[in-house]
């Protein structure tokens, strides 16, 4: 049984026309399709590596299943039980289950609490145990991220570099021995060397404790590292998923094979060479009902932008693209 | 005047006062940007690159205190600017910042283009249209259609936000542009498109760059200079293909065999072992000192000066002679975990 599924989810924004635009060009209501008919699934003891274009609906996808923004529609389910159906107490207990890494750690830490106080925070108002013991968990969790108690206990935010507060934002999660814990980005501020570390910490806990993970990157060689399936977006739609090995080495979709191309060498001697890909990067409003890579892909024809192909969550080790050209465009390539 | 250096910085230094003490986090750095280059400053979480950058900025939090014995900015010594001089003559008009918090740097209320705008019209006296227009040509460079300018940052995703700091310091066409951790949003392919636009314009308008990122590929693929930060000092400064084909300082030979990449799925990075110093209080000695697996008893009691080691390369390391010796024994696992 898989710890979370998610069937058939949407997440729509509405841009409502300004006052002038009604006026001038009678302005209808737009829609932004952030996050369109995904199908996926975790199971309890996986990482999920989540990659994308910048502003494909990541960040969306991971508030839905934290339980903060509700689904356009579609069901996000967890242990088999509707998120959007449970009760507040039901809603609480999932909140503690599951625990977010948000994005942006200038944005996500309480600029009034101290480090102590942030990460201690959860377990507190949820009396997990006993005030001593929450401040040798929380010690330990700190230790663990490399931000040691005596240095940083007493430190705000403000006092905190970017790499630092992240790492609290990594302990917080952690501290709560959560099911499932979502990580948008978390470690994109912090060097190889404390990210090997903060990996290894994350492997060992998801050994010991059985807990499965979200995780959201667009460093490729990270998600190689870590991740078990890998799973590409673009523009809201879910185009390919696999095992991590399977996804970067033999990537099948047109647009995970430009995202893999695209990744930087460290060496000063190789420049990147621009994308095979046509167009500039696009943003989901009001797209049409097909592939919303049609219209930037070397390979698409005329029905592209007519249908998608939705990939399914039945078979979770298969290596699939949601693209109806594939055959086509290995026999261009051979 | 003749000079090739857009900034000289010497003998910076900045303490913060904390309930524990001094956190000496940037300590008697010096460094020149040149002018049209890209200077590339890499090191570990917590080892100053911010605090360097708001220093030189006038950026720093109440508890910092900064000296330096001289800051010269185009010919100018800017050391001596008052701070509210320093904020009306320099910032944002000749040196543009990318901060690290970009992505909650914006102002929530406005609309995200109206924010450029105003930025353009307080320094410039240029029409709202021409800077409207402006605005729309920054935008593209950064990816976002035109449309965005009258989206709010919440509605803005995280990448976006970054961009759209992206295109604020393009704004006022600075001689130098800061950009700290600029890429920590994009994914590779955006980041591919916005670091070779970022690339052209600097050429059309011969700006400089200070890119300050932990990504090690996109170091080495966007900076002709690189210094390498430890402990609040600049350990070792080379060209970015000296500094990658022929490093000196035992943390930049560690840093190098932790470069993950993709072609090599499964091999195992070598990661430094030992946390960062403190960075409170007296500090004798090399701060590398304790990590390093090729320390000797000097190590420990002298801090080392900077040595030549070659054109334009500079190392400050007691054992810079030993370097063959050092790469060789480096890139073994058994060299830094027994
Ligand atoms: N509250 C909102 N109102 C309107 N549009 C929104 C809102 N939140 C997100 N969006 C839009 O939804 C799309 C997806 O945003 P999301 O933050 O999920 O992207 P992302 O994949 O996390 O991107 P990034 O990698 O840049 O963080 C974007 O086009 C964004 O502009
Ligand atoms: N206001 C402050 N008060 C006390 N200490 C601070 C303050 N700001 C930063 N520090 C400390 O100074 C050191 C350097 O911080 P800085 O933000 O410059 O690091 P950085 O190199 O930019 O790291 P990162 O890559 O994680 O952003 C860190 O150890 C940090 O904890
Ligand atoms: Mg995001
Ligand atoms: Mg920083």
């Amino acid at each position: 049984m898989a710890l979370l599924e998610l069937n058939n989810v949407s997440r729509h924004f509405e841009l409502r026309p300004g006052v002038v635009e009604r006026v001038l060009r009678g302005g209808k209501t737009r829609v932004i399709k952030a996050v369109e008919a995904i199908n996926l699934s975790v199971a309890k003891d996986e990482i999920l590596g989540i990659a994308g274009e910048s502003g494909c609906g990541k960040s969306t996808t991971c508030s839905m299943v934290a339980g903060l923004l509700p689904p356009s529609s579609g069901e996000v389910l967890y242990r088999d039980r509707n998120v959007g159906e449970m009760t507040s107490s039901e809603l609480n207990d999932h909140r503690r289950r599951v625990q977010m890494i948000f994005q942006d750690p200038y944005e996500s830490l309480n600029p009034r609490f101290r480090v102590s106080d942030i990460v201690s925070e959860g377990p507190r108002a949820l009396r997990l145990w006993g005030e001593r013991e929450i401040e040798e968990q929380v010690a330990a969790m700190l230790a663990g991220v490399g931000l040691p108690a005596g240095k940083y206990w007493d430190r705000y935010p403000h006092e905190l570099s970017g790499g630092e507060r992240q790492r609290v934002g990594i302990a917080s999660a952690l501290v709560m021995k959560p099911e499932l814990v979502v990580a948008d980005e978390p470690l994109s501020m912090l060097d190889v060397s404390i990210r090997a570390g903060i990996l290894d910490l994350l492997k060992e806990l998801s050994r010991q404790r059985n807990f499965a993970c979200i995780y959201v990157s667009h460093d490729l060689s990270i998600l190689a590292n870590i991740a078990d399936r890998l799973l590409i977006m673009y523009l809201g739609q879910a185009v390919e998923v696999g095992s991590v090995h399977d996804v970067i080495k033999n990537p099948k979709h047109p647009y995970t094979r430009a995202l893999i191309s695209a990744v930087p060498v460290p060496d000063p001697r190789v420049k990147r060479s621009p994308p095979k890909i046509v167009g500039e990067i696009s943003r989901p409003v009001d797209p049409p009902p097909g592939c919303r890579f049609a219209s930037r892909c070397p390979h698409a024809d005329q029905s592209c932008s007519e249908v998608f192909i939705k990939l399914d969550t039945n078979s979770p080790l298969a290596h699939q693209a949601a693209c109806h050209r594939l055959e086509q465009i290995n026999s261009e390539a051979t | 005047m003749t000079d090739t250096n857009l900034l000289s910085v010497a003998n910076l230094s900045v303490g913060y006062s904390t309930s524990q003490g001094v956190v000496n986090a940037v300590s008697d750095v010096s460094f020149d940007v040149r002018r049209n280059e890209v200077f590339g400053i890499a090191g570990e979480s917590g080892c100053g690159k911010s605090t360097l950058i708001r220093a030189l900025l006038r950026l720093l939090s109440n508890n910092g205190v900064s000296t330096a014995t001289s800051i010269t900015y185009e010919g100018e010594d800017v050391n001596s600017f008052s701070d509210d001089k320093f904020r009306d003559a320099i910032l944002w008009k000749r040196i543009s910042l990318v901060p690290q918090s970009a992505m909650n740097s914006l102002n929530p209320v406005y609309r995200v283009g109206d924010q450029v705008i105003e930025a353009i019209r307080a320094h410039r006296s240029v029409s709202r249209s021409e800077a409207r227009e402006r605005v729309e040509f920054l935008f593209d460079v950064v990816g976002l259609q035109p449309e965005l300018m009258r989206s709010y940052p919440h509605e803005f995703s995280g990448g976006m936000r970054q961009r759209a700091m992206i295109a604020m310091s393009l704004a006022l066409d600075p001689g130098l542009i800061i950009m700290d951790e600029p890429t920590t949003g994009l994914d590779v392919l955006v980041q591919e498109q916005i670091l070779r636009r970022v690339r052209e314009i600097r050429a059309e308008v011969s700006s400089s760059i200070i890119l300050i990122t932990h990504d090690i590929a996109v170091i080495a693929e966007m900076s002709d200079r690189i210094s390498i930060m430890y402990g609040g000092k600049i350990v070792e400064s080379a060209t970015a293909i000296d500094l990658f084909e022929s490093p000196f300082h035992p943390y930049t030979l560690g840093l190098k065999n932790a470069f993950p990449s993709i072609s090599v799925m499964d091999n195992e990075l070598i990661s430094i072992p030992g946390t960062p110093p403190a960075l409170i209080g007296e500090e004798s000695g090399c701060l590398f000192e304790p990590r390093c697996p090729f320390s000797d008893a000097t190590c420990a009691q002298i801090l080392p000066q900077s040595h030549s080691v070659g054109e334009m390369h500079q190392v400050s390391c007691h054992r810079h002679t030993d370097v063959t010796e050092l790469r060789e024994k480096a890139s073994k696992k058994s060299t830094w975990h027994c």
